[in-house]
């Protein structure tokens, strides 16, 4: 006898979403991209590329950036996920790598934003004080068509500077860039 | 872009999955991390009946050094492998490779045993399996057996294993002492598919080269091991000149041309590449040697 979980039909899926316990009825071949969306209705999450490339899914599965259109949410049964709905602030305002967007400019359409900020919000958990450099190999997963990723990398260290307490603003450069060329470098 | 319909196995031991996997069939894959698999199931490049899905299977996610090997289990998330410290020490090359698989994201989810079972000849892991000669290990009806690298992969996308068995661990063996290793690889952007990719080893006895071995990515079918020593046998290590050892890269890949290069182009990067390789490994086995002098 198969241990066949589906009877190849539909089966109820219960994922914690930000801290809320969620089921759904699903096929197993609902994506977990999908069942956020459709069957929960959180569409913060949002859906680009479909085959792992774009980075706009992401997702927190117990913590950790992974692609909402890779897994199916039956694999998500009884993890804890946490989309961008789930980032804000403990006052219900918007968290510290939102605001940091916010103040830096770094989104344009926003149709990628989800994406960047459920990535950052891990990354600035496991290194709270990146250089620019660190802060760019983190968003390589994910793509922006509008902002010409200045503006997010600006963003990312600022929210590292948000989330230390620390005032300052995002006007500049990211740090480690000169802010001119070097003397007697032909510009243009 | 969404999966066709498939009946979903969730087993719960090695044993049941194996069971499924023998009733199934050819009709069946084994989903594991599935950052290959899923999104060859969104686009319906494959549209399997069954679905085993073995991330419930108890006792896969093992990642440890022992006897003279790296031994990751079935579910070891690669990003999990990049990140252990124990492997670090015991096996740099393995780590290394790993910071080139796709971005950390995907690593995250994807498994080490499920990129060697999809045997990508763009991937990295094959290449440092086959560096390192090792092995996987296999559960069938029949048992657990075990296949050395050089029997497991077949062709580009195709291995030894057949559709009643589960890959249930790799094991990377662990270099000799005195010997440096170099992972790198050359991409249009970094995370995406290697043009061209090296896996270098080279050891070093008394100050000079005792042996140099590279194996590639994405300019061969499947990984194959190129032993170099002879164009630089007995050759002081920092001083080695390892241009006759790229001539011999050179005439074995056999790289195809696709819409990102030409075969000329990848046979004379991965050359390239070796060249640079070799030339760091071994000042990697000096200071190696330096540093347990």
């Amino acid at each position: 006898m198969l241990p066949d979980t589906t009877g190849g039909g539909r089966v109820e899926v219960t994922v914690h979403v930000n801290g809320v316990p969620h089921s759904a009825t699903v096929e197993p071949r609902r994506l977990l991209s999908d069942f956020l969306r459709h069957d929960l209705g959180l569409t913060g999450t949002h859906v680009g590329c479909e085959h792992g490339v774009c980075g706009a899914c992401t997702v927190l599965v117990d913590g950790e950036p992974m692609r909402s259109c890779l897994m199916f949410a039956v694999s998500a049964q009884h993890h804890q996920v946490t989309t961008v709905e789930g980032l804000a602030g403990a006052d219900g305002g918007l968290g510290p790598e939102q605001r940091a967007f916010v103040e830096c400019h770094g989104l344009q359409c926003g149709f990628c934003t989800p994406g960047f900020l459920t990535t950052v919000t891990a990354f600035l958990r496991d290194n709270p004080q990146p250089s620019a450099e660190e802060a760019r190999e983190a968003i390589s997963g994910n793509l922006c068509r509008c902002t010409g990723y200045q503006n997010i990398v600006r963003s990312v260290l600022r929210a590292a500077e948000i989330r230390a307490g620390r005032a300052a603003d995002c006007a500049g450069p990211p740090a480690g860039q000169p802010t001119a060329p070097p003397a007697g470098e032909a510009v243009g | 872009m969404k999966p066709a319909p498939f009946v979903h196995h969730a087993p719960r031991t090695v044993e049941e999955a194996v069971a499924v996997l023998g009733e199934v069939g050819h009709d069946g894959k084994v989903l594991a991390g599935g950052q290959s698999l899923i999104p060859v199931l969104n686009m319906r490049l494959a549209t399997p009946a069954h679905l085993v899905d073995i991330n419930a299977v108890a006792g896969l996610d093992t990642v440890e050094v022992r006897g003279g090997a790296v031994r990751v289990g079935a579910l070891a998330r690669q990003r999990r492998v990049e990140r252990s410290e124990e492997v670090a020490a015991a096996l740099p090359l393995l780590c290394e490779a790993l910071t080139f698989v796709a971005h950390p994201v995907i690593r995250n989810r994807g498994t080490c045993v499920g990129s060697l079972a999809h045997a990508d000849a763009a991937a990295e892991l094959p290449a440092v399996l086959a560096l390192t000669g090792g092995v996987v290990e296999v559960v069938g009806p029949g048992g657990r057996r075990e296949f050395p690298v050089a029997d497991f992969f077949r062709g580009a996308l195709e291995t030894a294993l057949a559709p009643d068995e589960l890959a249930v661990a790799a094991r990377f063996p662990l270099l000799p002492p005195g010997t440096g290793t170099v992972f790198t690889e050359s991409a249009r952007r970094h995370g995406d598919y290697a043009l061209a990719g090296v896996a270098a080893a080279v050891s070093i006895q008394d100050g000079v080269v005792s042996s140099a071995r590279a194996s590639f990515v994405s300019v061969t079918d499947v990984p194959l091991v190129l032993d170099v020593t002879e164009a630089v046998r007995g050759q002081e290590a920092p001083l080695a000149r390892w241009d006759g050892a790229a001539d011999l890269v050179h005439d074995v890949v056999d790289p195809e041309s696709d819409i990102h290069a030409s075969a000329g182009y990848r046979r004379a990067l991965v050359t390239e590449l070796a060249r640079r390789a070799f030339a760091d490994a071994a000042s990697r086995a000096v200071k190696e040697g330096d540093s347990a002098a």
